[in-house]
């Protein structure tokens, strides 16, 4: 459930959207432009999601409940929020890291830090878990160390972490290297210039400016982290009710027969992906009305 | 806004100590076995550990889970090889356990003497699934190498269960009247050609057929046929038993170098000894498997049709021989099997 606005459009204030739509087309070329827009949306993105729902009713609702509350449903819902809950905040730091040192800053090796920053959506997930594998596993370049020292880091819960950090690694920081090139050093300096320390410039300056970019990277971020197949059924060994996340549960009760339940589970991760655009939208409104208000206190003390 | 740096590094700290927890799960009195195993076997063991934990907390009062993976039976064994922590593997053909054996050392080279009956307590065949009313009229070998027949299997690099359907081809079509080598290859290639995906695990080929309705003939596992007409009724498929096939032999051991590291050697020694059991037996025949002891074999004797069987042994000279003819890189089922032709 991809939920990426077109860049050009996302910054825009209301008033310039409206202006963009008034072309001078046809009624009927409007209409028919149109039509075939909701059509090709319901086919491919209402139809499905409505499947997802009626098959997980299809049995009615105490059998959707009891499936939701199979212990290894339950503990693929903790290992997907685990999971989860150490990817998303370890990438939200190292994002407006890597954000920060790009926007801001010149030096050597810029544009290669910016390649590997993109390397996750560029190299197919399966790939990326059998990286760990080739690196942690038995056989593997660290493997015989670790079974040394009894350390489990594939087929066990840490490889699940590591391969979802890896493939969420690139949505915070590509969120905000934009919008912090954009925003120029301008107020950082005058920051700077007053006395402000380095702590205080970013904390009280950059950060305010970036935090609506920041939140809706981070949106992104933790749906991509809870919804990852590829790479982690790779390092996952699919251990039922220990190294399984969600959507590897969804996987496995479908192919035992479990349709509804198989339904249920994914019925949750659907309701994550609706949960996910509410908050967007909602992030998306906060951040206009904001943009809106100080433009009208900057008008307001222009006057006075 | 000191206190974002807090509340970063406290979820930090919460991640870890969670992930700490969920790791030190299998200590205390309780002892936690993991099974890895091949495709079809999930509803086997979900029954037999049941069963096994019951008759283990009678004997020793100890609490004892069994865990469960399963998966292509190759993909399971490379998993062992590469780290997977399994205290037993029970998979579909005695190459797979070989390979963890050959390619990390993990258990001895003669561990299939270990068990009776060449450690499997259990024994299926291969069989054919079709539509209700079988509308392409199929009944042999041969009527899956005919043209515009769809088959169904999976692929036998990944899978064990692919490799029982292939041998079990080879067999048939080397025991024909004036059969030869030449004549086997020559019909396995026809009837790969009629294939038009290869899923990596029989469970995968199964929901191909019967969920996707791909397909006119699903070659598969006895017990799987049997058990997808049990789950999904027997109104939409029917099963076609062939004049001959393969006697399916899925191999289970100890794996030494994780139970001695985790201490569960006695436990998982008798896990396996259980299977041989009256009540393991039991448990076999009930999830279609054929059961090795005479007395419960007699008794669901009416479920399993008679199939003339021939052994790897008798066709081939054993699992190593044929995994390196026929499946090894660069061997006869690459030489045959070209996908889109």
């Amino acid at each position: 459930m991809a939920t990426t606005l077109p860049l050009s459009t996302r910054g825009l204030l209301p008033a310039q959207r409206v202006a963009t739509a008034a072309t001078g087309e046809s009624a009927v070329v409007r209409w028919v432009l149109i039509g075939v827009a909701v059509l090709f949306l319901a086919l491919f993105i209402f139809l499905p999601l409505a499947i997802v729902f009626s098959q997980a009713f299809a049995k009615g609702i105490g059998p959707y409940w009891a499936s939701l509350r199979q212990p290894d449903a339950l503990s693929a819902i903790r290992l997907t929020l685990l999971a989860a809950g150490i990817a998303v905040p370890l990438n939200l730091v190292f994002g407006v890291a890597a954000a920060w040192a790009i926007g801001k800053f010149e030096f050597f090796g810029k544009s290669l830090l910016i390649t590997l920053i993109d390397l996750p959506f560029s190299v197919s997930p399966v790939v990326s878990g059998l990286i760990y594998v080739l690196l942690f596993g038995l056989q593997g370049v660290l493997g015989p160390w670790l079974a040394r020292h009894n350390l489990q880091i594939i087929f066990a819960v840490p490889g699940i972490v590591l391969a979802t950090i890896f493939v969420t690694f690139p949505f915070v920081a590509r969120e905000l290297i934009p919008l912090l090139q954009a925003q120029g050093q301008e107020e950082e300096e005058a920051a700077l210039a007053l006395g402000a320390s380095g702590w205080q410039t970013f904390f009280r300056v950059s950060l305010p400016n970036i935090k609506w970019g920041l939140l809706y990277g981070v949106i992104l971020c933790n749906a991509r982290a809870m919804g990852e197949f590829g790479a982690v059924s790779v390092v996952s060994g699919h251990i039922r009710g220990r190294t399984n996340t969600m959507p590897l549960h969804v996987e496995i009760l479908y192919n035992e027969y479990q349709f509804s339940a198989a339904f249920a589970v994914a019925s949750l991760l659907a309701l994550l992906a609706l949960a996910t655009l509410l908050v967007k939208t909602l992030v998306e409104w906060r951040a206009r009305r904001q943009l809106a208000e100080s433009a009208r206190w900057d008008g307001e003390e222009q006057i006075a | 806004m000191k206190g974002k740096v807090l509340v970063v590094a406290g979820l930090l700290l919460a991640g870890l100590l969670a992930l700490s927890s969920v790791q030190g799960r299998a200590q205390g009195g309780e002892v936690t076995l993991l099974n890895v195993s091949y495709d079809p076997t999930r509803e086997l063991y979900q029954d037999f550990n049941q069963a096994f934990a019951k008759y283990w907390k009678a004997k020793t009062g100890q609490t004892v889970t069994v865990e469960q993976s399963h998966g292509g039976s190759s993909k399971q064994a490379r998993g062992v090889i590469d780290g997977l922590q399994a205290d037993v593997v029970t998979l579909a053909l005695a190459y797979d356990i070989d390979a963890i054996s050959q390619n990390a050392g993990l258990l001895p080279a003669d561990w299939q003497k270990r068990l009776p009956q060449n450690s499997t307590p259990y024994t299926s065949t291969i069989v054919f699934l079709v539509r209700k009313g079988n509308p392409k009229q199929i009944k042999d070998w041969d009527d899956l190498v005919k043209p515009g027949i769809s088959v169904i299997t999976p692929n036998p690099k990944t899978s064990g269960g692919a490799r029982w359907n292939y041998v079990a081809a080879w067999a048939y079509a080397l025991k024909q009247p004036g059969g030869s080598e030449q004549k086997a290859q020559e019909f396995v290639k026809r009837l790969y050609k009629n294939v038009p995906v290869l899923d990596s695990g029989a469970r995968g080929s199964t929901t191909t057929f019967v969920q996707r309705e791909i397909g006119d003939v699903l070659i598969a596992w006895e017990n799987e046929a049997f058990l997808s007409i049990k789950e999904l009724g027997a109104e939409k498929i029917e099963i076609v038993v062939p004049s001959q096939s393969i006697l399916a032999e899925p191999p289970v051991s100890i794996v030494d170098k994780v139970v001695d590291k985790k201490g569960t050697r006695k436990v998982a020694q008798a896990y396996l000894e259980y299977l041989y059991t009256p009540e393991g037996q039991e448990i076999a025949a009930k999830n279609y498997y054929r059961p090795r002891l005479d007395s419960v074999a007699k008794k669901y004797a009416s479920i399993f049709p008679k199939i003339k069987l021939v052994t790897i042994e008798e066709v081939f000279g054993g699992w190593q021989a044929a995994q390196k003819k026929h499946f090894a890189d660069g061997g006869v089922f690459d030489q045959i099997y070209q996908p889109n032709q």
